[in-house]
C-alpha cells in the first residue's frame, strides 16, 4: 500500500488542481514512506508514562501531600506512643499506612486524574496519534503505580528507622504482593469514578469517600480499637480487608471469612463497574 | 496509488441528528482540499472519521487503504488538538517529545519550532503561551511525525496575522512537498489562498464539489436594494428581505432583476446593486436544499 507512494513529490499534484504545486525542493514527506510503521508498544507506553508523571509532578503540592502524609501519620500518631516498641503493632501500623498511601495514590491518579483527562480536547488529540488505546492505559496504570509507590515509600522508610516494625525477609515479597493485590479494589473504583463522573464530582466524590474508607477500614487506627458495631461496618470495607490480608501476609493473624469475601465483593463489583463506565465513556465520545 | 483519504456512502447519525448522510469523498494523493460548511454541517464529523476517532455507521471510511481506527494506519496521518487542549503545566519541549515519540522518524523539535516561529519557547509552560503561539504550537504538532496526510480543522481561529502567515507558509511548504492536506474553515479567504479544490458540506451532503474558480461561480450572488411601497412579483429572486419600505433582493442575476423591475413598471427609488460577500453568497448556497442545488461539477471527487 504505502509502497507504491511514487518518490518524486511533485507527482502528488497530478490531480485535479488548477494550480501547480511549484518546485519542491523540501523532502519532508518522501522521506516517511520507507518508514511508515508504528512504532512498538513499549517505547509508546514510555512516552506516556513520562507524560502522566510529568503532568502530575508539576503539582508539588498535590504530590508531596500524599507522599508524606503517611509517613508524617506514622511520626506523629504512632511513634510517640507505646506500641511503636511493639514489632506486632509496629508492623501492622506501619503496613496500613502503606496501605493508606497506595489507597490515596489510586484512587486520586485514577479517579479524579481519568475524569479530568475525559474533559480536555486533548484526550481526542491523543487518540489521533498512532498508538492503540491499550497502550495509554497501561501507561495510566504504571504511573498510578509509581505515585502510589512514592507515597509508600517514605512510610516504610520511617518504620523501618524509627519503629520496631519488621519484615522477615522471606515475607517481603509477599507482602508488597499483597499491598498490590489490596490496591485493587481502589484501583478499579478510581476509575469506575474516572470514567463515569465529570472532575467537578469526581473530586469531591473521592474525597469523600476515600476518609471513611481509611478509617472505618482500620488503616488510621488499629481495628481492634473499634466498637461492635463498627467492627461490624469495618468488616464489611474494601479497606479492612485489604488490610487484614496485608497484616496477614506479615505473620498477624489469619483475616476472618466475612472479611475476605467482603474484599473480593468489592473488587468484583468496582471490576463491573469500571468496565460499564469505561464503555459508556467510549460510546459517548468516540463511537 | 491508494487515495489517502476515500469515503464511500459514509452516514452518521448522533441519536436523531444526522451528521453524515451518504457522503462519497476521496483525497487525491497531494491534493489540497478545502472542507466548507457552517456550524453544524457535518465537517468535524467528517474529520473525526478519518482521524479515527468515530465510527461510520454506514459506508466505509479508509485511511492511506486501512481503517483509520487501527492506530497503525494513522502514522502517516497528522492532526492537531484544539488550542485550548494543550496540556498547561507541561513545557513546550515536553509535548513536542510526547507526540514526536509515536512517530517512527520525526521531524528534531529545534526544526519544528523554528519553523513555526516558536525558537526559543523549548522551556516554556504551554500554560503561559499567547494564544497565537498555543495556535501555532498545535499546528506545529500536525507536522512533527512527518505525516503523508494533515488534517486541520479550523486552524486560524484565534490566529493573529503573523500566526496565519506562518501557518499558511507551513501547509503551502508541506504541500510543495507532496503533501495530502483536508482543511476545514469558515474563513472563505482561507479556501480562496490556500485550497485548489472546495468542497461544500451542509446538513450532512456534499453540496458542491469543484476547483475554486468554479464554485465561486456557482456561489456568485448578488443584491439589490431599493425603497418601495409594493413590488410586483419577479422572477429570479431567491430570498427576500424587507423592513418597511426597504427591500433586499438576493439573486443570481441583478441584471436581469433590474430589467424586470423596470419593465414591469413598479414604482422605486434609491436601487443599488452590490455583489454578496462570498460568505453570504455560500450561506446562501449552503441553506439551500439538494432540489436547489448549483449545477456544479464534481469532478473532483474521483
Amino acid at each position: 500500500m504505502t509502497a507504491t507512494r511514487p518518490t518524486t513529490p511533485t507527482t502528488g499534484t497530478a490531480t485535479t488542481s488548477t494550480r501547480t504545486a511549484g518546485t519542491a525542493t523540501a523532502g519532508t514527506v518522501t522521506t516517511s514512506t520507507a518508514t511508515a510503521r508504528p512504532r512498538p508498544a513499549v517505547p509508546l507506553i514510555g512516552a506516556h508514562v513520562r507524560y502522566l508523571v510529568l503532568e502530575q509532578l508539576r503539582i508539588p503540592m498535590a504530590v508531596l501531600s500524599s507522599a508524606l502524609f503517611p509517613a508524617l501519620s506514622l511520626l506523629f500518631f504512632v511513634l510517640p506512643f507505646d506500641w511503636a516498641d511493639d514489632p506486632g503493632a509496629a508492623t501492622a501500623a506501619v503496613a496500613q499506612l502503606a496501605l493508606f498511601g497506595v489507597l490515596t495514590g489510586f484512587l486520586f491518579t485514577f479517579g479524579v486524574g481519568v475524569a479530568d483527562d475525559r474533559e480536555k480536547p486533548w484526550d481526542p488529540y491523543l487518540r489521533t496519534l498512532p498508538a492503540p488505546a491499550w497502550t495509554r492505559i497501561v501507561a495510566r496504570l504504571i504511573s498510578g503505580a509509581f505515585f502510589a509507590l512514592l507515597s509508600v515509600l517514605p512510610v516504610l522508610l520511617v518504620g523501618a528507622l524509627f519503629t520496631a516494625a519488621t519484615v522477615p525477609s522471606g515475607r517481603l515479597l509477599a507482602a508488597l504482593g499483597t499491598l498490590v493485590l489490596g490496591g485493587f479494589p481502589f484501583l478499579l473504583g478510581g476509575l469506575a469514578i474516572g470514567y463515569s463522573l465529570p472532575t467537578k464530582v469526581a473530586l469531591p466524590v473521592v474525597q469523600l469517600v476515600f476518609f471513611p474508607m481509611a478509617f472505618g477500614g482500620g488503616l488510621l487506627l488499629p481495628p481492634e480499637l473499634f466498637p461492635g458495631w463498627m467492627q461490624i461496618v469495618s468488616s464489611l470495607l474494601p479497606t479492612r480487608g485489604a488490610r487484614d490480608l496485608l497484616v496477614f501476609s506479615l505473620g498477624g493473624p489469619t483475616p476472618t471469612v466475612l472479611v475476605v469475601v467482603a474484599f473480593a465483593a468489592w473488587t468484583i463489583g468496582a471490576a463491573l463497574v469500571a468496565g460499564w463506565a469505561y464503555r459508556r465513556d467510549e460510546g459517548r465520545r468516540f463511537r | 496509488m491508494t487515495a489517502p483519504v476515500v469515503l464511500e456512502g459514509v452516514s452518521r447519525r448522533y441519536g436523531a441528528t444526522v451528521a453524515l448522510d451518504g457522503v462519497d469523498l476521496a483525497l487525491e494523493p497531494g491534493s489540497l482540499t478545502g472542507l466548507l460548511g457552517p456550524n453544524g454541517a457535518g465537517k468535524s464529523t467528517l474529520v473525526n472519521l478519518v482521524a479515527g476517532l468515530r465510527r461510520a455507521d454506514s459506508g466505509t471510511v479508509r485511511l492511506f487503504g486501512g481503517d483509520p481506527r487501527d492506530a497503525a494506519n494513522r502514522v502517516a496521518l497528522g492532526t492537531t488538538p484544539q488550542q485550548t487542549g494543550l496540556p498547561e503545566t507541561l513545557r513546550v519541549g515536553e509535548v513536542l517529545r510526547l507526540v514526536s515519540g509515536h512517530f517512527p522518524d520525526p521531524v528534531p523539535t529545534g526544526e519544528l519550532l523554528e519553523r513555526f516561529g516558536l525558537a526559543g519557547l523549548e522551556r516554556r509552560q504551554t500554560g503561559g503561551l499567547s494564544g497565537g503561539q498555543k495556535r501555532r504550537l498545535a499546528v506545529a504538532l500536525a507536522f512533527c511525525g512527518r505525516p503523508r496526510l494533515v488534517l486541520l480543522d479550523e486552524p486560524t481561529t484565534g490566529l493573529d496575522v503573523e500566526g496565519r502567515r506562518v501557518l499558511w507558509d507551513a501547509v503551502r511548504e508541506f504541500h510543495a512537498g507532496g503533501g495530502t492536506v483536508l482543511l476545514t474553515t469558515h474563513y472563505l479567504d482561507e479556501i480562496e489562498t490556500l485550497a485548489e479544490r472546495v468542497v461544500v458540506l451542509s446538513g450532512g451532503r456534499i453540496r458542491a464539489d469543484g476547483d475554486v474558480d468554479t464554485i465561486r461561480g456557482a456561489v456568485r450572488r448578488s443584491r439589490v436594494t431599493l425603497r418601495a411601497a409594493l413590488l410586483p412579483d419577479l422572477p429570479g429572486i431567491e430570498h427576500t428581505e424587507r423592513d418597511g419600505d426597504r427591500w433586499v433582493l438576493h439573486t443570481a442575476d441583478a441584471d436581469a432583476l433590474v430589467r424586470d423591475l423596470v419593465t414591469s413598471g413598479a414604482a422605486f427609488s434609491d436601487l443599488g446593486v452590490a455583489r454578496a460577500s462570498l460568505e453570504e453568497a455560500f450561506l446562501t448556497l449552503a441553506g439551500t436544499g439538494p432540489q436547489a442545488d448549483p449545477a456544479v461539477p464534481t469532478g473532483g471527487s474521483r
